[in-house]
């Protein structure tokens, strides 16, 4: 691909990128939230077209008109929010679009079991039964499903758009094996990522974008310093910086006290305490119930056993409302789907918890609700500072300040963080970190879900080491690292 | 003569389309933009509809009296919209409007009823509406069935109990003072009094679509259900509200079928339910919730009826009128479906 041009109305998405992938090799493109690499790899699955620049394909000049053209020419993407359809089987789904026939129309449903058993097997993963219904599958053996469907045409480039988002440590290594082995074949693959980790493992040659622009073609994954890579990314010179811990330990009354809490299949025995200006981190894999705690004390899911108090009053089980107006807040993992209203401006996404104190008699101040919506915003320094922004405008970092904008705004005193940092880039997340702690500072009580852990080391007082939907280790989280949290959580075997 | 005419029936219905084109314009420019697109495009839509009857029947159409009845019978279906706009606002749908007319327009109208008088009649209206919005409310709410299955089966049980109600005869209204009211004496300054109450309930549901936290919560559930959930809504407290809402709105709709008919039969209301889904579909309501407009509603509703009108006075077949009425749907979703589109980026 030379010099590709793309715009949207209002945006130069793509500015002339260039972009070169070679056979068996996994070419990484890097870059933040609002780069181009979705755009980018739109073009080159022919679902945009580029107003300018070429695309060369195996030394002729193509052009992508459709989905399928590039289909044809074996370029398969992997998009981000999986393209399946749930109510299928596997082999279904592999096949979806160009069954095996005979006579034009039978469906030869047999074959195409046998055929997408290969396939699977073929990735590593012969224990996906091709006849189960692809909506009862995990997350991960959905991604598997994904690949053999691309795998079942006959590709030379695969593109994956950050394929490890939703998968845990294990998982992820499995996937780069598979990654390696398709290179093996000849298999060109463009891969998309946040993890600089996993860059370096699979990645041969690095390509960064920044503002519609690559800034950089071609580097070595392998040996190009992190700190390089953020820089380019960010085009200043930035640390993957944790704000500093208050000096003092907390002290006072915990105000989030929760006892016994259990839900049967999820996590048993659940016992924490988050006290006024701390930060509680819960570290655990895919699976070890963190969200599961996390959304049974919001009152999102009811428990089978156990309280929670606030403040010593005990909430109602099983009642978000509840929840709410003993002062907890959620910012849940699935931002677009569970905590914002993707149609309408930051104020309104901001000010939704608290409409009653804007209203008399049903009646809305709007001039107020913008007014305290604002001031919410500002003092997190959400950008841009426009109250009538419409949320799915803005980048996932500032969309995530707009749900934290909307907990301060109605003075919640226990903050529920889930997976704060997902979908947000590199240079965006030490800005989030130092507004999680100032937040904390000024007297909330933080309880902090995350699966990368050293974000739950760097920005946690104490740390919860989950496994298996029952707490094994809790410890300050400068008595930890990494290396211990991961072997707490694989093994389990607290050597207190 | 007929020209300055035409301008005061129509009065009502510039003061309510005024407010969110200003709103649009100031405080939301790119939402607010869209939804003045589309207005304005219906309203041009209107202003043909009206030039083509004023130019192929100018007589007729033209006449006070002809377009007295244009806007009396957009009046029933409008209530009902309205009604209908919060639903769909919300993400859901009913579908037993029609039937939920009929049932009250029967129910009120029964010889027991009639005893009591216009209040009698009235409040049966309201209440038999109101009722089946309850039944619609609880069993999507709280049973939780959704909203097309729940509301189908009150439809087929409505139109059921309405026909057991009547026997299938006409009720005629023998209650002078409701009569009274479909008379031209009660006009206010040449407008009809349903005309009025029409225009009353489009401002209210405006200002509560626009200006209340019940409105807000509305196009929250219907844009995020979980997120407002999760943000602390009563989200089934809210769908039941709307059910009733729009079971209130099928109550007035009937008293004002009864003053209209003179009597209460258990056909009333045919097909209002698609009438008023599509009015609210190419008003700009989204189907799938989370956005929309009691103004473009209530213009839907008009160009609607004034086709209607126009294809009568032509002697044009009712066969072609629903072609037109169809072609209409069409091309208002694929311009919905643009705005939209360039909206996302």
């Amino acid at each position: 691909m030379s010099g590709i041009t793309k715009s949207f109305p209002g945006v130069r998405a793509l500015d002339g990128v260039d972009l070169d992938v070679q056979a068996g090799e996994v070419h990484c493109l890097l870059g933040q939230n609002g780069a181009g690499k979705s755009t980018l790899i739109k073009v080159l699955a022919g679902a945009h077209q580029p107003d300018g620049g070429e695309i060369t394909w195996r030394g002729e000049p193509v052009s992508l008109r459709s989905p399928i053209a590039a289909m044809r020419l074996g370029i398969a993407t992997i998009y981000q929010e999986l393209d399946l359809v749930e109510g299928l089987s596997v082999a279904e789904n592999v096949f979806l679009g160009h069954e095996p026939t005979t006579a034009g129309f039978v469906v030869r449903g047999r074959d195409a079991r046998r055929e997408a058993a290969v396939l699977l097997r073929r990735l590593g993963h012969a224990e996906i039964d091709p006849a189960r219904h692809v909506g009862d599958l995990s997350a991960a053996q959905q991604q598997i499903v994904s690949m053999a469907r691309a795998l079942s045409h006959d590709v030379r480039l695969i593109v994956m758009d950050e394929p490890s988002a939703a998968l845990d440590p294990e998982e992820t290594d499995n996937l780069l094996r598979i990654v390696g082995q398709l290179t093996a074949d000849g298999v060109a693959v463009v891969y998309i990522s946040h993890r600089l980790e996993e860059i370096r493992r699979v990645g041969d040659r690095v390509t960064v974008l920044k503002d519609g622009r690559a800034v950089a073609n071609g580097l070595p994954a392998k040996s190009m310093p992190t700190r390089e890579i953020v820089a380019l990314m960010t085009g200043r010179d930035v640390e993957y910086v944790f704000p500093r811990r208050p000096a003092a330990p907390r002290s006072g009354d915990p105000v989030l006290r929760v006892e016994g809490l259990a839900r049967d299949g999820e996590f048993a025995a659940v016992d924490l305490e988050v006290r006024p200006g701390e930060i509680v981190g819960l570290a655990g894999l895919v699976g070890s119930g963190r969200s599961e705690i996390l959304e049974t004390l919001y009152g999102a899911r009811k428990p089978t056993a156990g309280r929670v108090t606030v403040d010593g009053r005990p909430l109602k089980p099983g009642s978000v409302r509840s929840a709410v107006r003993a002062g907890m807040g959620l910012a849940p993992e699935e931002r677009k789907a569970q905590a914002l209203l993707m149609l309408e401006s930051v104020t309104r996404n901001v000010s939704v918890s608290t409409l009653t104190r804007f209203s008399r008699a049903g009646w809305l101040d709007r001039r107020e609700e913008r007014r305290a919506a604002r001031e919410s915003t500002r003092s997190l320094s959400l950008r841009p500072d426009n109250p009538d922004a419409l949320v799915r405008t803005l980048s996932g970092g500032n969309q995530q300040k707009a749900v934290l904008a909307r907990w301060l705004l109605r003075g919640c005193r226990v903050l529920l963080l889930d997976e704060p940092t997902r979908g947000v880039d590199v240079g965006a997340r030490a800005e989030l970190y130092a507004v999680i702690r100032r937040l904390a500072d000024d007297g909330l009580a933080v309880l902090l879900v995350s699966s990368e852990v050293p974000e739950v080391l760097g920005l946690a007082d104490r740390v919860l080491v989950l496994r298996e939907g029952r707490v094994v280790h809790a410890a300050p989280a400068t008595e930890l690292d990494e290396h211990r949290v991961l072997d707490l959580v694989m093994e389990g075997s607290p050597s207190r | 003569m007929t020209q300055p005419a035409s301008e005061a029936p129509q009065a009502p219905t510039p003061p309510a389309e005024a407010p969110p084109a200003t709103k649009g314009g100031g405080r939301r420019p790119a939402l607010g933009l869209h939804a003045d697109v589309r207005n304005l495009s219906l309203l041009g839509v209107l202003a043909a509809l009206v030039l083509v009857g004023g130019i192929t029947q100018p007589d007729a159409f033209l006449d006070v009296s002809n377009l007295q009845l244009v806007l009396t019978q957009a009046s029933v279906i409008g209530v009902v919209t309205v009604g209908m706009t919060f639903v769909i606002t919300s993400g859901g749908i009913d579908l037993s409007v029609g039937a939920i007319v009929a049932l009250a327009s029967v129910w009120a109208t029964t010889l027991a009823t009639q005893e009591y008088g216009f209040t009698g009649i009235l409040f049966t209206a309201v209440v038999v509406g109101v009722g089946c919005g309850l039944v619609n409310g609880v069993l999507i709410a709280y049973g939780g069935m959704v909203p097309f299955i729940a509301t189908l089966a009150m439809l087929a049980s409505a139109r059921g109990l309405a026909l057991y109600l009547t026997d299938g005869k006409t009720q005629i209204v023998t209650v002078n003072s409701v009569l009274d009211l479909g008379l031209p004496a009660t006009y206010v300054l040449g407008i009809p009094p349903l005309v009025l109450v029409f225009a009353g309930v489009t401002v209210i549901g405006w200002l509560v679509l626009n200006r209340t936290t019940f409105g807000r919560r509305t196009v929250a559930v219907g844009g995020n259900a979980e997120a407002a959930r999760l943000a602390g809504i009563d989200v089934r407290r809210q769908r039941l509200y709307l059910y009733l809402l729009s079971g209130l709105c099928c109550g007035i709709a009937a008293f004002m079928l009864i003053i209209l008919s003179g009597s209460g039969q258990n056909t009333n209301g045919n097909l209002y339910e698609l009438d008023a889904i599509a009015a609210a579909i190419i008003g700009g309501t989204l189907l799938s919730g989370g956005r929309g407009t009691i103004v473009g509603s209530v213009l839907g509703v008009l160009v609607f009826i004034t086709i209607q009108n126009i294809f009568a006075l032509n002697n044009l077949e009712s066969a072609v009128q629903q072609i037109a009425k169809g072609a209409i749907i069409v091309a208002a979703v694929l311009v919905q479906r643009s705005t939209v589109r360039n909206g996302d980026g």
